[in-house]
């Protein structure tokens, strides 16, 4: 049987979807992203990574007949049909200039630089706009009555999109002040990895020198063998296992 | 009855002093409670226009989150976030349009009808411990120690919230169960000058000197109150008010929980003197009420 | 014979009227007794006693009320709400006026004047509390 050779032969299903309150037609398995490229829009802004993390691509949809504000990134959202979309690439946010350096990793220095804090009434839109599935709200709230460590915990994988900020009440940026939270807590609170520190200084003082160059004037073949019968961790291992061969200790 | 716990944003940090005695006291009492998860800021002022509802939101939203606890009350020490959580309470179980309105908006939330009591702190203990069960487990009565009780604003007014009526007693009942002396003072329910302190100091100061004249001139040795803004107002000001008030005298302020651990012999550690205002621990010291405060 | 309806005249009916959409709140059963005055603990600061202010309200002249700062220097303590004789609900008539304002998105605070020592050392619920009141 002959294969499919033109283009036109192959059928695609499309859906409506309305970028910016105008009607396209797009494959129905793309992201909004490819579809908005499909659609003929070329980025210059609003795009980024295209892998889910950096937060350039933020995107909101209404559905048809729903109220609702859906949020997502164009980059790992699939379209549906009559998406009825907008990206915001940048929303006006205040940043408080601090010598992180000089600042003392305490709440007050929060409430210094960001006294706008205070204006939330708890709304929670920030919590039901975020693309991530942060619990803004939780974060804020821990920040007000001084815990830097849960504001950290919680707003982890924020990916500063914006978002929260557009829809906030109080008109404060929220994920700069957990940034700062971030900051302080990580830099100055947290308690340090001394193993880790440990396996740097081995490393540095030239543990591993030896087996390195032993590897470096191997043959291909050699280190392909050496590759193949490398031992490594069982499957279900816990975490007093270790390799018989150690050129540094952390414990 | 499954008692939730409030604390409000500045019992973790600046009020340390006003909770942790607070909650050793209950486990010393015998009471069951719990602090609520994910609390948040309950907005500290109850909103007073008609049509606003979204300032109703974040009160609420803690009366949901102690409903998810399964407790039936909801105890707080703070009297701001007292009176705002009781009347946010109010309003949800009396204005059905409301409710219907502030549930359908909080849609990520479970219903919440009203069905839980908000209660302060000093009422928990006069209708779940009894005054004369506290009596019998002061174990250092505050014998001869001349204390103001200073209820303020927020837990006597609306009087629909008021935490004892319209002619409360129930904060001297408390001292009295401790061993102290309330003293009889004008300025009982008087205003410490709330939040203006932020925006207009000087106003609010003037307010202050006056609660503390009052005070000083009914012969108290102390103040004692419930909330972290008349602390502010009242004691943590205090040095800058009496610099500013010619022929006004220092009057030392104490959270009323702070008497209760020092009166139920609790651990220094405990009611935190050391983030109270100058002269409180110099006071309970020359009462041979505490032990040496270092300085 | 000069009509009534000038604008300026249209303009207070429009904000009399909205005071008393806010409060729900008849300010017209206000018999200026002055208890309200005697009990405001901040009335010295006002440049009219909050007594006057529901006066002038009555006449409709809401501008004033709102210049003469009555809204702003209230500290919502609701002692006048108690001792009212007619059980006029005051704290919320001033909330309306105060709201007249706000919802211009006009602060009666600035965040940024806010002295540094100040936010440092308040607690967390006089923020709150404040920029709830008197910011937009």
């Amino acid at each position: 049987m002959a294969p499919a050779t033109a283009a036109a032969d192959v059928q695609v299903k499309t859906i409506p979807i309305y970028i910016m309150g105008k009607r396209y037609f797009v494959p129905e398995a793309l992201t909004i992203m490819k579809a908005m490229e499909y659609s003929g829009y070329q980025y210059i802004r609003g795009c980024g990574c295209r892998g889910g993390v950096c937060g350039a691509c933020a995107t909101v949809y209404r559905k048809a007949g729903d109220y609702k504000i859906h949020t997502g990134l164009a980059c790992q959202t699939v379209v549906e049909p009559d998406m009825y979309l907008t990206q915001i690439p940048f929303y006006p946010a205040n940043r408080a200039s601090y010598d992180f350096a000089a600042a003392t990793p305490t709440p007050e220095t929060v409430y210094r630089l960001y006294p706008e804090l205070f204006r939330c009434v708890a709304c929670n839109a920030c919590t039901k706009v975020c693309p991530m599935d942060v619990e803004v709200l939780d974060y804020v709230s821990a920040l007000k009555r001084g815990d830097l460590e849960a504001a950290t915990e919680i707003s982890f994988d924020c990916i500063q999109c914006g978002l929260c900020a557009s829809r906030c009440m109080g008109e404060m940026a929220q994920y700069h002040v957990a940034q700062l939270a971030r900051r302080l807590y990580g830099g100055k609170l947290a308690p340090r990895a001394e193993h880790l520190k440990k396996m740097v200084d081995a490393i540095d003082g030239g543990a591993f020198a030896e087996p390195i160059s032993k590897l470096k004037a191997m043959s291909p073949e050699e280190l392909k063998k050496a590759y193949t019968e490398r031992q490594m961790e069982p499957d279900m291992a816990d975490e007093s296992w270790r390799p018989t061969d150690r050129y540094a200790t952390f414990d | 009855m499954k008692l939730a716990y409030y604390p409000g944003c500045t019992l973790k940090t600046k009020a340390a002093n006003l909770e942790r005695g607070a909650l050793a006291s209950l486990d010393a009492l015998g009471i069951d409670y719990q602090e609520m998860p994910r609390w948040n800021c309950c907005g500290a002022v109850f909103s007073l226009a008609d049509d606003d509802l979204i300032h109703h939101v974040a009160p609420v939203r803690d009366l949901i989150r102690a409903q998810g606890l399964g407790a039936d009350a909801v105890v707080t020490l703070c009297s701001q976030c007292y009176n705002t959580l009781a009347r946010a309470n109010l309003l949800m179980r009396s204005d059905e349009e409301k409710r219907n309105t502030v549930n359908a908006f909080m849609d990520e939330e479970e219903d919440y009808r009203g069905e839980l009591e908000v209660l302060h702190y000093l009422a928990v203990l006069r209708d779940r411990v009894g005054w004369d069960t506290l009596r019998a487990k002061v174990s250092k009565p505050l014998d001869g120690l001349k204390v103001a009780p200073f209820y303020g604003c927020t837990l006597v007014r609306p009087t629909e919230v008021s935490v004892d009526g319209p002619h409360p007693e129930l904060f001297e009942q408390f001292l009295r169960a401790l061993g102290a002396e309330p003293v009889a003072w004008a300025g009982a329910t008087e205003c410490c000058g709330s939040y203006q302190s932020l925006a207009h100091p000087e106003a609010s100061a003037d307010r202050a000197a006056q609660v503390l004249a009052s005070a000083h001139r009914a012969g108290a040795d102390a103040v004692a109150l419930s909330c972290p803004l008349c602390e502010f107002n009242l004691g943590t000001r205090q040095a800058e008010i009496l610099a500013g008030h010619e022929g006004s005298s220092a009057v030392p302020t104490f959270y009323f929980s702070q008497l209760l651990a020092v009166a139920l012999g609790l651990e220094p550690e405990l009611y935190r003197l050391d983030l109270s205002g100058a002269g409180a621990g110099q006071l309970l010291e020359s009462r041979n009420l505490i032990a040496t405060v270092a300085p | 014979m000069a009509s009534v309806a000038s604008p300026l005249h249209a303009e207070s009916v429009a904000r009399i009227r909205k005071i008393g959409e806010l409060s729900g709140e008849n300010i017209y059963t206000c018999m200026q007794c002055g208890t309200c005055s005697s009990v405001c603990p901040m009335v010295n600061s006002m440049k009219i006693t909050t007594r006057q202010g529901i006066h002038l309200l009555q006449f409709g002249r809401v501008a004033e009320v709102m210049q003469a700062a009555i809204g702003e220097f209230c500290a919502s303590c609701h002692t006048c709400v108690v001792r009212c004789p007619r059980g006029i609900d005051v704290p919320r008539v001033y909330e309306a006026v105060r709201l007249l304002t706000l919802r211009q998105n006009e602060d009666f605070i600035t965040l940024s004047e806010i002295p540094r020592e100040t936010l440092e050392q308040a607690p967390q619920i006089a923020f709150v509390s404040a920029f709830r009141k008197l910011t937009a």
